[in-house]
This record gives structure tokens, C-alpha cells and sequence, in this order.
């Protein structure tokens, strides 16, 4: 039998109700599949903007809050029915980052505390000396020096050395996958590179996968091996970073990109026409209709399938229906290896 | 573009000095910053957080408060009625002056608009305080007019902030922002919590109704990619001193101070995906600034002097302005500033 992928989201989706009856839904995610094989570590992408369903996809992961329909998987067992030592096993292998290097830290315990805590709960270390060992073993992965972190209370501390401690603590488990939600856009642009950099050693060096939300298009070309872009809980488009980067092929992601400040006096942004349509977000048709600047009649009565537009890139747009429909083996990331 | 850079200046800073009194000690969060604006001109102020960018935009708004104080400097705006150096005015005329000479777009627009009054109420409070003797209707007009120029509809007047997007509270603030067409108009950070998408759009409504009124604009942040898009000149901050002021183009392709430097190769551009050159260090506490250049200890390329003094700015012959050891009449093109106008163009006439 083969192993099971590390993580698997099969036709995961969030519709939040509220009002009497649940008469209004929102539907959060819509129908997203994912896989990440156990294989070869991977950083994955998940880009849109605020209310695409990013932060959503990252709890359901993170087991939460639970999909309305559909499974996440973690090696095979859904997460929402984990429990004893399987439960304790998901929670120590599968870490988090968050966005706010602030709010993490409890502003009364040195930091120490925070790296204490994990290894106190899951019982990592025989001794204080040791569990002082694995500290510093995880503060120096991250590029800190721990004489200048610990003993510190987290006022001491900038966001961009905090954001690195909430890092090493994820590392402190060995964790097998890390959802990390926009973690560097709180972070000064200068130190940015350092964190984004303690990512990618983490993949090589300690083989994680790590699945980056973000609304920065720029870092997650930087860092991930693949992307996912979500509109308005849909995957609109998929694939290897570089192709979606440089050859988007759905009309949203040629728009963010188009958007993108590069930091560069010869890459203009703000070629693409920007429209508004009436008569938009229809039921059924594609979410991305009223904004679309190459929309068609179609695109306002149902929304397209995922098309595979190359080995490693799909895109859910009827300007690419001859393709052929991408199952999810598109966004299995580590496959893309062997295609490419 | 609509600058010219041959006119008087609008803003000239000279020898900006702002202090704070803490608990520990004596901070100086802005120190000696001189740097003049032509009209019409877009100049970003970039640098990490806490090294005075803020602190000199609430400056020349006179929102210092205490522990903060301006210690020196003058802030000299030329308006239709002749220059006015913001830091001599009394209360009162400082009062006045804010929204109709220099007028500040917040950051967080989300949090500035009061949450229980109307859009409209909002913009005629502001009208009120400054033109008493308008009539309503009149003030009413040139309030939906300010929200047409950023691009809201005219019905935007009576809603509430809650029932606007992000991007349209912050188009409001820019409205009002421009309702009495200031000389000058500082946005600090103003799309740093908005989506790309509307960031772009936000950012082309500012230089848009900028270019309109014929206002200066600095724009405060540390998004290089924004710098790059749309400023004409960009100075850089450390530490509570300017280091380098530069055409944008120059900056982003010959920068000359070491710091603008590593800024500048740590930033992620499409032709360099997976190479990360973050800078070396930290940003130093303004509490315990290093001797000399306060940026050597970070610096590849300290020499032996830049521990020891600090570098006295220049003005090279094109115009660009650095403060660095390595610049120091090494170089025959350079050539010791002129004491008050340090980085006015280099053909702006002394006013």
C-alpha cells in the first residue's frame, strides 16, 4: 500500500450561515482540493486577498474549524476525527506561524516561555540542560543568537526577532508541516529576506512542507515551489510558482500581477484594464465575472472547471475549455517534479 | 508629471530636530533633517520602523506631543499668500493651516473616520472649522465634489464609515484630505492594510487629485515596489537622520549610501526569485545610537572614521544627497552642501 499524502483536502468546503434558518450563507471555500505528498518537503502558496478564503483554508488544515462538506487528511486520517495519541501526534506535527509577532507573546513571561512550553507539553527533553540545548539548537536555525534572546521579555525584542522565535518554536517539534499565515507582512521590508529565508531552510534543511498564505504574490514567488491562487473561495488558478508568476493565465491572476509593485523603475504595474460589471456574482457563474476584463455571456451563467493549461499550471477559465479538465493531481505539489 | 523642478520649492526643512524625554533618557528621533519639495513633486520616505519617518511627518503637522518636542528647525511652505515657516505660527494659525497648507492621510484610514457620524458630516466638520462663513450648500457641493475626485460616488456623503470597504474609507480620507487643496500632503503608509489591486488603485486616485491640485506629496512607507511606481525622488531615513535623497531611478540603480544599498539588493524583483540578501543586524535603539555613523556597525564597507564621526552630508553635482564617509570629497563631482538648502534641485533658486 502507498503512503498516504501528508496532507489531503478532498473537495473541502466553508459556507458560514447566519440569520434565522441560516438564510444567509457565505460560502467561505468552494470544492478546494490539494495534496502534499510525504515524499519531498514542498512550500505551497495559497494567494488572494482579504475574504478569498486563505486564513479559512489555513484553520481547516489546522484543524480548527471543520469543513462543511468534504475531508482534510493528514496522512490519510481526517483531521476532524482525530483523537487520543493520533490527536496529540497531528497537533505536535503540524505547527503554525501567524501573522502577528505581537500578539503571540504573553508580555509578562520572558520569551523563554514560549519555547518552554512545547517541550514541557509534549515532554521533549529528560532534563532542564537539555531542554536549554534544544532552545538554542532551534533559536540558531533561525538565524538568532540565543545569549541575545534568552532571558528577554518581548518588548526587548523587534517584530522581525519575535516573528523568528514563533519559527524556531514550530521547528522546537520537528514538525512534518507548517501552516504559516502571512508571516512576514508585519515585518519591516528589510528583515523580511531573514524570515522568508528561515522558511526555506526549513524545507531543505529539516524537510517541512509548508503551506504560505499570503496576499503578497512577490514573497510567495520568492519562496514557494508552487502556488494557489483563491478568489472568493475558489481556486482560480494552480501550479508551479515560476509558470503562474510569469505566464498567469487566468484573468484574476493576471490582474494581481499586474498590480504587483515590483520594486523595480522599470517594471510598470497598471497595465490591465480594471473593470465593473453590473449584475455580477451571480449564483453559478464564475465569482470572478463582474471584475473580469475578458468575461463572456457564459461566464455569468456557470463557473468553469479547473483546465490544465500546461504540465504543471490550471487555471479555472473558459478561455483555456479545449484543455483538458485538470483533476487534482494539479495540485498534488510534488508531482510537479516528475512532469516538469 | 506635473512637477517642476525649477520653481521655488513649496516645502523647505531645515535642520528638523525632534526629541523625546523618556524614562532613560534623552531620544532623538529626528535629527538635523533638512530636504526642500519641489511643487508638484512626489518624494517617498522610506526606513525601518522606529527610525523617525513618522515622527517627521507628525512633525511638520505640529502633532508632537509631549514627551516629544520640536527642538529646531524651520518648516517654510510657500503658499498663494508667501511663505509661512509652520513652526512659528502660534496655535491658532497652526489650527488653520492643517487640511488648508499641509494636510496628513493617516495610516489605518479604517480607525481616523469617526465611526457614529456620517461620511458627509465627517467632511463638513472639517469644512466648518476652517471657512465658517460657507453656506451648507455650498460646503455640501464641494464635499461630494472631493469624493468624486477619488473616485466615490456622490452618495458616498451620507453613509457611514461601516458600510464602506477599506479601499473607499481610505479614498474618503484622501477626500478629505484635499478639501482645502493644501500645499503639501503627507500619507503616511496609506495602502498598507489594502489588496494589491486596490492598492494600485488607491495610490493612482492620491497622485491623481495630487497632480490636480497642484500639491506636493510625501509619501511615507517602507514598500520599496510603491517607491519605484510612483515617487519622483525618494529619501531614505536611518536612525532619526536622512541618508541619502535620490531620483528614484537613481536610488533603485546607483544607490550610494551603504544602507540604501543592502536595502535595495534585499529586495525580492522578479529576476532574482530564491536569492535572499536580508541586512545584517538590527536596527539600532535610538536610546543607545553607535558612535559616529549611526549605521557602520551594519555597514560592509566602515572604515575606520565612521566610528568616530558623524558623516556630514553632501550635495553631488546631480543633485542626489548622501551622508556617508565614503563620499567624503573622495569623489571630485561632489561638493559640500550649502547649509540650508542640503537637497533643494539643484537648480532651484535660494528663496
Amino acid at each position: 500500500m502507498p503512503t498516504p499524502p501528508l496532507l489531503e483536502l478532498r473537495q473541502v468546503s466553508k459556507v458560514y450561515a447566519r440569520g434565522l434558518l441560516a438564510r444567509e450563507q457565505v460560502v467561505a471555500l468552494n470544492k478546494v482540493s490539494l495534496t502534499i505528498d510525504d515524499q519531498r518537503p514542498s512550500i505551497i502558496a495559497v494567494a488572494g486577498e482579504s475574504g478569498s478564503g486563505k486564513t479559512t483554508l489555513g484553520s481547516l488544515v489546522l484543524g480548527f474549524i471543520q469543513p462543511t462538506t468534504g475531508a482534510v487528511l493528514y496522512r490519510g486520517q481526517d483531521v476532524a476525527r482525530l483523537n487520543g495519541a493520533a490527536y496529540l501526534r497531528f497537533r505536535r506535527e503540524v505547527q503554525a506561524v501567524f501573522q502577528d509577532p505581537f500578539a503571540v507573546f504573553n508580555p509578562f513571561y520572558r520569551v523563554d516561555h514560549l519555547l518552554e512550553t512545547p517541550i514541557a507539553k509534549f515532554k521533549l527533553a529528560r532534563s532542564k540542560r537539555e531542554a536549554r540545548r534544544m532552545m538554542e539548537d532551534a533559536l540558531n536555525a533561525v538565524g538568532l543568537r540565543p545569549e541575545e534572546i534568552l532571558g528577554r521579555f518581548p518588548h526587548q525584542l523587534s517584530g522581525g526577532q519575535r516573528q523568528r522565535i514563533t519559527i524556531a518554536r514550530a521547528l522546537l517539534l520537528k514538525p512534518r508541516l507548517l501552516v504559516a499565515d502571512e508571516p512576514v507582512s508585519m515585518v519591516d521590508a528589510s528583515l523580511r529576506a531573514t524570515i522568508l529565508e528561515s522558511l526555506r531552510r526549513m524545507r531543505d534543511e529539516h524537510g517541512i512542507s509548508i503551506l504560505y498564505i499570503t496576499h503578497d504574490l512577490t514573497t510567495a514567488y520568492h519562496v514557494s515551489d508552487d502556488i494557489l491562487v483563491l478568489y472568493a473561495g475558489n481556486v482560480v488558478e494552480a501550479g508551479d510558482a515560476e509558470q503562474v508568476i510569469r505566464q498567469p493565465k487566468h484573468p484574476y491572476t493576471q490582474l494581481l500581477i499586474d498590480s504587483i509593485p515590483w520594486p523595480e523603475v522599470d517594471r510598470r504595474w497598471g497595465s490591465v484594464e480594471l473593470v465593473q460589471r453590473d449584475g455580477a456574482a451571480a449564483s453559478g457563474g464564475c465569482r470572478f465575472f463582474a471584475r473580469c476584463p475578458a468575461a463572456m455571456p457564459r461566464c455569468a451563467q456557470s463557473a468553469p472547471a479547473l483546465y490544465r493549461v500546461s504540465e504543471a499550471q490550471a487555471a479555472a477559465c473558459y478561455l483555456h475549455e479545449g484543455q483538458p479538465v485538470a483533476l487534482d493531481e494539479v495540485l498534488r505539489a510534488s508531482d510537479r517534479a516528475v512532469m516538469a | 508629471m506635473t512637477m517642476n523642478q525649477n520653481a521655488a520649492p513649496t516645502l523647505r526643512v531645515s535642520n528638523l530636530r525632534v526629541t523625546y524625554y523618556t524614562d532613560a533618557g534623552r531620544v532623538t528621533a529626528v535629527n538635523e533633517v533638512s530636504f526642500a519639495l519641489a511643487p508638484g513633486e512626489r518624494l517617498g520616505l522610506v526606513g525601518e520602523s522606529g527610525c523617525g519617518k513618522s515622527t517627521l511627518a507628525l512633525a511638520l503637522m505640529r502633532m508632537i506631543k509631549p514627551p516629544g518636542r520640536i527642538e529646531s528647525g524651520s518648516a517654510i511652505v510657500r503658499t498663494d499668500k508667501g511663505e509661512v515657516d509652520l513652526f512659528a505660527l502660534d496655535e491658532e494659525d497652526m489650527r488653520r493651516a492643517r487640511l488648508s497648507v499641509i494636510s496628513y492621510i493617516p495610516q489605518g484610514a479604517m480607525n481616523a473616520l469617526n465611526p457614529v457620524l456620517r461620511v458627509g458630516q465627517q467632511m463638513i466638520d472639517a469644512l466648518q472649522a476652517h471657512v465658517p462663513e460657507m453656506s451648507y450648500q455650498a460646503m455640501r457641493e464641494r464635499a461630494e465634489q472631493a469624493l468624486e475626485s477619488v473616485e466615490l460616488k456622490r452618495s458616498v456623503f451620507n453613509l457611514y464609515p461601516h458600510e464602506l470597504s477599506g479601499g473607499m474609507k481610505q479614498r474618503v480620507c484622501i477626500a478629505i484630505g484635499i478639501l482645502l487643496s493644501p500645499r503639501v500632503i503627507i500619507a503616511d503608509e496609506p495602502t498598507s492594510a489594502l489588496d494589491v489591486v486596490v492598492q494600485r488603485q488607491v495610490m493612482e486616485t492620491i497622485c491623481k487629485v495630487q497632480a490636480q491640485i497642484g500639491a506636493s506629496l510625501i509619501l511615507i512607507g517602507h514598500d520599496m515596489g510603491l517607491m519605484a511606481q510612483v515617487m519622483h525622488r525618494v529619501a531614505v531615513m536611518y536612525a532619526g537622520r536622512l541618508v541619502e535623497v535620490s531620483p528614484v531611478r537613481a536610488l533603485f540603480t546607483r544607490p550610494l549610501h551603504p544602507y540604501t544599498q543592502a536595502l535595495i539588493q534585499s529586495l525580492p524583483r522578479l529576476d532574482n526569485r530564491g536569492v535572499f540578501r536580508g541586512l545584517p543586524g538590527l536596527a539600532p535603539s535610538l536610546l543607545r545610537l553607535p558612535s559616529g555613523c549611526a549605521f557602520h556597525p551594519r555597514c560592509a564597507q566602515a572604515m575606520a572614521v565612521c566610528a568616530q564621526v558623524v558623516p556630514k552630508p553632501i550635495t553631488t553635482a546631480d543633485g542626489r544627497f548622501v551622508a556617508c564617509h565614503l563620499h567624503d570629497s573622495v569623489d571630485s563631482d561632489l561638493t559640500p552642501a550649502p547649509v540650508l538648502q542640503e537637497q533643494s534641485h539643484a537648480n532651484a533658486p535660494a528663496a
